[in-house]
């Protein structure tokens, strides 16, 4: 099995007549934890809608777990392994938490319209395993004792964890997180970094894009810039505090920083 | 074997008693006829609210697979020659797959594209209803459709159709049930409030939405046939657009999630029906279809004011009112 997760090459994307990614190349490997920043408008989402298959690339490649997987639908991709959480949270807001994560466990049932319309033998038990495994990623992430609670009544933050236990109960082999730590406070962002420290540590490659140097410098293994949708450098987060054009990139621009370049998590 | 009677199982039983009674306590064959109709449309409006309610997609001419149910039976049965039992399980097979079918080009389409896709192939199907005479006979409709029998019992009085067509409704709403509260009505429920989101999950939408868009069709098949082999005479306008509507309505008026819901919404939208129809028009001195304006008026105001439902919306509002102590 090769070193390389996810292979990214030459992916363009326009939207009418912007260039939203310009030829940007990725090369993630297993068990890291690789960030993608950059200012706003830098194309960090749009080339995670590209990766997942919820846009269609213009030109490039995506290569998943060493098959090509440009072109393929969402959902495709996603039972493949690749699952991804999103910025402005998607939670299914007629659902309970607990319900939620199930739907992340979705891939691991078979139950279908005759089967469990017609109740027939293997539906219960099936159910009682996604309810147990949903369980589970919710003890993850801590937030088992709201699993009856209806999802929109939980606080922003504590939605923003039930999105990454719903993400972790489709089992995947890379989990790409857009913004994770967007909207919340400190104390969550000290819950944040630790969950997707455990998250490695379980075998899961981790992609995020993120605003947040604190968390990002401290957790990365590795980080990519982009800037109006091109890559202007790649590597270590020591080597991107050197790099001239990275902050170059963002000066002027304001990011959320409480001391520069310093882990205080 | 654990007898589990929660208050939910308990008012389920009595529900079901109370069903299987009421023709004797009743003993009026017009009331009884008239709940025999609730059935039916109960059950397709489950059907409807399984698309429209769970899956959020528009069907605004789920009277098309009634009537393809009732034509089905009709011209298998009294034409073919086909058992009537045949018929009618034909009825619900085929209006599933065509359902299926149809589906594929109209779930290509979103939002109020989809919806008027879903009308189109109403008023499609009543014209050639109308049109294909010797096949349909046309607007005069279909004469002589034999009722259903299974082993020499003929289905022909009003107290045993009400049976038989309560007992495929409540079947129908089991298996609804069924589904809902499973894996499938999960992801049903994503893909209404996030398409993206569920997919992204590996819930593939548009099969699901195919699916279930046949589910309904199917249910809808079965009540069609069940309506030709009771009335024994089936004509284009009764499956148009009108009806559609007043699906619509009932739907949600039972709240569109609901499957229990449905029952509410069938009952209040017959009786409502039958009110307007006999007492109002005669009362204003008006004739023609004054319900539809009545039943249009208040789609309208419970889309504006409870996009969720009537049933679903106002215990919604309750459970709020109370919390805050306004009740």
């Amino acid at each position: 099995m090769s070193d390389v997760i996810l292979e990214a090459k030459g992916i363009q994307k326009s939207f009418g007549g912007v260039m939203a990614v310009a030829g940007v190349s990725l090369m993630i490997r297993r068990k890291e934890i690789f960030a993608l920043i950059g200012p706003n408008g830098a194309g960090k989402t749009t080339m995670f809608n590209l990766i997942s298959g919820a846009h269609s690339l213009d030109e490039g490649e995506v290569i998943f777990d060493g098959k090509p997987v440009h072109g393929k639908p969402s959902y495709h991709i996603a039972a493949m392994g690749l699952i991804r959480t999103f910025q402005n949270l998607q939670i299914f807001g007629t659902m309970t938490v607990l319900e939620n994560v199930m739907v992340g466990s979705h891939l691991r049932g078979k139950s279908g319209f005759l089967s469990a319309g017609f109740r027939l033998p293997g539906v219960a038990a099936e159910e009682k395993r996604v309810r147990d495994h949903a369980m589970e990623m919710l003890k993850l992430v801590g937030m088992e004792s709201r699993a009856n609670d209806l999802a929109p009544s939980l606080p922003f933050g504590q939605q923003r964890l039930v999105e990454i236990a719903r993400a972790l109960a489709a089992s995947p082999k890379l989990l790409m997180l857009d913004e994770p730590a967007a909207g919340l406070t400190r104390p969550e962002i000290r819950i944040l970094d630790d969950l997707i420290s455990r998250i490695r540590e379980n075998g899961v490659t981790v992609l995020l894009v993120e605003h947040d140097m604190n968390l990002v410098m401290g957790i990365a293994d590795r980080m990519a810039v982009l800037q109006y949708g091109s890559k202007i450098a790649e590597g270590t987060p020591a080597e991107m505090q050197a790099n001239q054009d990275v902050i170059g990139a963002y000066l002027g621009v304001d990011w959320e920083m409480d001391k520069p370049f310093a882990r205080t998590v | 074997m654990k007898l589990n009677l929660s208050p939910e199982r308990i008012a389920v039983i009595i529900f079901v008693v109370a069903i299987a009674a009421a023709p004797f306590v009743i003993q009026n064959n017009y009331q009884i006829f008239m709940l025999t109709l609730i059935g039916l449309y109960t059950m397709l409006t489950v059907g409807l609210s399984l698309v429209m309610g769970y899956a959020g997609q528009a069907s605004l001419g789920h009277a098309t697979f009634y009537g393809m149910g009732a034509y089905i039976t009709a011209l298998l049965s009294a034409r073919l020659g086909v058992p009537s039992w045949a018929a009618l399980l034909a009825a619900g097979v085929l209006s599933a797959l065509i359902g299926y079918v149809l589906g594929v080009p109209i779930f290509r389409l979103r939002g109020h594209y989809l919806a008027m896709a879903t009308l189109g192939l109403n008023v499609i199907f009543v014209l050639i209803m109308k049109n294909e005479v010797a096949v349909t006979g046309g607007p005069s409709g279909f004469t002589d459709i034999p009722p259903l029998s299974i082993g020499g019992f003929v289905f022909d009085s009003d107290v045993k159709l009400y049976m038989l067509v309560w007992a495929a409704t409540l079947a129908v709403m089991a298996h609804a049930l069924n589904i809902v509260n499973s894996r499938v009505g999960r992801a049903l429920r994503a893909i209404h409030t996030s398409e993206v989101a569920a997919e992204s999950l590996g819930v593939d939408a548009n099969s699901f939405k195919l699916k279930v868009f046949a589910l309904g069709a199917g249910y809808a098949g079965i009540a069609g046939g069940l309506y030709a082999q009771a009335i024994h005479f089936i004509s284009p306008s009764s499956f148009d657009i009108l009806v559609s509507i007043e699906l619509v309505t009932m739907a949600a008026i039972g709240g569109l999630a609901s499957i229990w819901g449905s029952i509410f919404g069938a009952a209040t939208v017959v009786l409502l029906a039958q009110f307007i129809r006999d007492k109002l028009a005669e009362g204003l001195g008006l004739t023609g279809e004054l319900e539809i304006i009545v039943f249009g008026f208040l789609l309208a105001i419970i889309m504006v004011l409870l996009p969720e439902g009537l049933t679903t919306g106002g215990l919604r509002l309750f459970r709020e009112w109370k919390a805050r102590g306004k009740l």
